[in-house]
């Protein structure tokens, strides 16, 4: 049962409470792209602008010694909030760019240890022969940057196939993922499927192998309890505004040993050591991945994001979503003429629920539960090959969150059986 | 908001029977566009008979504005000179950056002054325009016109 107080939750969303499209209730189900913000996270931001602002790590008056305590606590806060130290939590722009970071430490891995340039740990180094392992669900973000990397080290790009279902399909993963295997890269729970994947088994079977194991975290860690030590992963990269925190801030969590084996992505100030002319070096992690002046009013809002959350308690958080789940699903599944793309029942899947409806496009079903004030998202998710992998051009998607409860489904339920109405295909 | 004035009758009669749809046989030119944020495909193709007219062939998969556009567009456009398609092209661009502004020409649009309303809808302006940009292309790959016009 979930425990969430979501008419008090939803109090604390200023956005849920304007309306949309000529007065009707704004009902958000789009969650998934991004999170709406809680007053104590918009504070936080103000706050900071307000009282503290000033350059980080520099500087020797008292708004820089407040405001670099003000960035550094928030490093400790989400940090802790995955069960993570704070030295091994990486500040970037948003998921995307933490796994570009993480892409890019193999391809300038290659080139400078072809370029014979100093001591390159051989783990990013990648060759033709070599592959790097996806899943055939991976969001665009976890499968653009590998394809680059392996256009540029010749290295070859494979993935774990999908069930119809929705699912992992490891029949093979012992030969998908075997010794000529460097990276195993893949997504925690899906984005458009709502899967939950097996990520621990997956992640040891990379380790097995000698591969260096990455988990994309971005549908996780804002939805359920995620502690980096039992995920087994080396690097994992999520974003900060789908779990209640401002746009432009994304974070890398990585293992000591990892972020320090790793070659720089961005450089520039603030990542240095030691600067001549010839030559630099580079500041230890987390500043060695953190050029130039730093995300610091968004880490501020970010932490209380995060401690919101923990006041409600991801476990509550994850109850919550397993209800709402369960309950879009199996609504969905009553509708006739409507069709599930991913799990279909709400065993090892989060609330984000995909479908499609027989004779009519996603544009138009969302354009329906737009004019009823519904939010959704319409498309492919940035999935376009799990899209292609369902035969579907594109898929309409529900996900909810904390600020949720059943009603808001039934709004979006309420709204496609309006849109089979209107286009005349019931 | 109302949904009729989005979905005009005139184009959910288009997008449930689409006129002209398939393919030429051998064209002189032929596009293929992809809205990359929905996935949505339309292929035009032009040929031209001896007279100048030009014949369209069309097919793909899409929204109802993305498939109902592409078919207005080949009723408009098939039989017309190459010349009057970049009238009435350039017509149906124009009013759909109106932004529900402006004053469409009905004796050139015809049957698409029905999506006026639609240039309210800043996410469906795409839909409605990708047959009209494949268009374009596929008149210049057939070498009827040369590039950097319109759009
Ligand atoms: C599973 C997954 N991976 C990566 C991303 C990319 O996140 P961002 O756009 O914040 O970089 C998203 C967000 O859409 C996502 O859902």
């Amino acid at each position: 049962m979930s425990t969430l107080d979501v008419t008090a939750i939803k109090a604390d969303f200023p956005i849920l409470s304007t309306t949309v499209r000529g007065g009707h209730r704004l009902v958000y189900l789009d969650s998934g792209a991004t999170s709406q913000k809680p007053t104590v996270v918009l504070d936080a931001e103000r706050n900071y602008y307000e009282q503290h602002n000033a350059a980080v790590h520099r500087g020797a008056h008292a708004l820089a010694e407040l405001a670099t305590e003000d960035f550094e606590a928030a490093r400790v806060t989400i940090a802790g909030f995955v069960g993570a130290r704070a030295k091994d939590l990486v500040f970037t722009k948003n998921a995307t760019e933490s796994l570009n970071l993480v892409s890019y430490a193999f391809s300038n891995a290659t080139a400078l240890n072809n370029r014979g340039a100093g001591l390159i740990d051989p783990r990013f180094v990648l060759n033709p022969g070599d592959s790097i392992v996806i899943t055939e669900m991976e969001h665009h973000a976890n499968l653009i940057p590998w394809q680059e990397v392996c256009r540029k080290t010749g290295a070859t790009l494979r993935w774990i196939p999908l069930t119809d279902e929705g699912r992992l399909d490891l029949t093979h993963l012992e030969d998908l993922i075997d010794h000529t295997t460097k990276v195993v890269s893949v997504v925690h729970q899906s984005n458009i499927l709502g899967t939950i994947n097996p990520v621990k088994m997956l992640m040891d079977r990379a380790h097995a192998v000698g591969a260096i194991g990455i988990i994309d975290g971005c549908q996780s860690v804002p939805h359920m309890p995620v502690d980096v030590h039992h995920l087994g992963a080396d690097l994992v990269a999520w974003s900060g505004h789908k779990m209640l925190g401002p746009t432009g801030i994304g974070c890398l969590w990585g293992t000591e040993e990892i972020l320090e084996a790793m070659p720089p992505f961005i450089t520039g100030g603030s990542m240095i050591q030691m600067v001549e002319m010839e030559k630099s070096t580079f500041a230890p992690p987390p500043q060695k991945f953190e050029a130039g002046t730093p995300v610091v009013a968004q880490a501020v809002a970010l932490a209380a994001g995060a401690r919101y959350l923990e006041k409600i308690g991801m476990s509550a958080v994850a109850d919550h979503e397993f209800e709402l789940a369960e309950y879009t699903v199996d609504a969905l599944n009553a509708l006739v003429g409507v069709r599930i793309i991913g799990p279909a029942n709400a065993h090892e899947r989060g609330s984000a629920v995909s479908f499609v409806v027989d004779g009519l496009h996603p544009h138009d079903v969302g354009q329906v539960l737009d004019s009823r004030g519904v939010a959704v998202r319409v498309g492919h998710h940035c999935a376009w090959p799990t899209c292609r992998r369902f035969a579907v051009p594109s898929t309409t998607r529900i996900s909810p969150y904390i600020y949720n409860d059943t009603s808001d489904i039934d709004e979006a339920i309420d709204g496609i059986v309006a849109a089979q109405e209107f286009f005349g295909v019931k | 908001m109302d949904l009729e004035s989005l979905y005009q009758d005139i184009i959910l009669d288009h997008y449930k029977h689409p006129r002209g749809k398939g393919l030429l046989d051998r064209p002189m030119g032929s596009a293929f566009h992809v809205n990359p944020t929905c996935g949505d495909e339309i292929t035009v193709q032009v040929n031209q008979d001896p007279q100048g007219g030009l014949i369209i062939g069309y097919d793909g998969q899409g929204c109802s504005i993305s498939q109902a556009s592409a078919s207005v567009l080949v009723e408009l456009i098939h039989g017309e000179t190459i010349e009057k398609s970049e009238e009435i092209r350039k017509a149906f661009l124009e009013m759909m950056h109106a932004q529900g502004a402006g004053d469409p020409n009905e004796d050139i649009l015809g049957d698409a002054i029905a999506f006026a309303g639609v240039a309210k809808f800043p996410a469906r302006v795409k839909c409605a325009l990708l047959s009209w940009m494949a268009l374009q292309d596929a008149e210049i790959q057939a070498g009827l016109l040369t590039t950097g016009e319109g759009a």
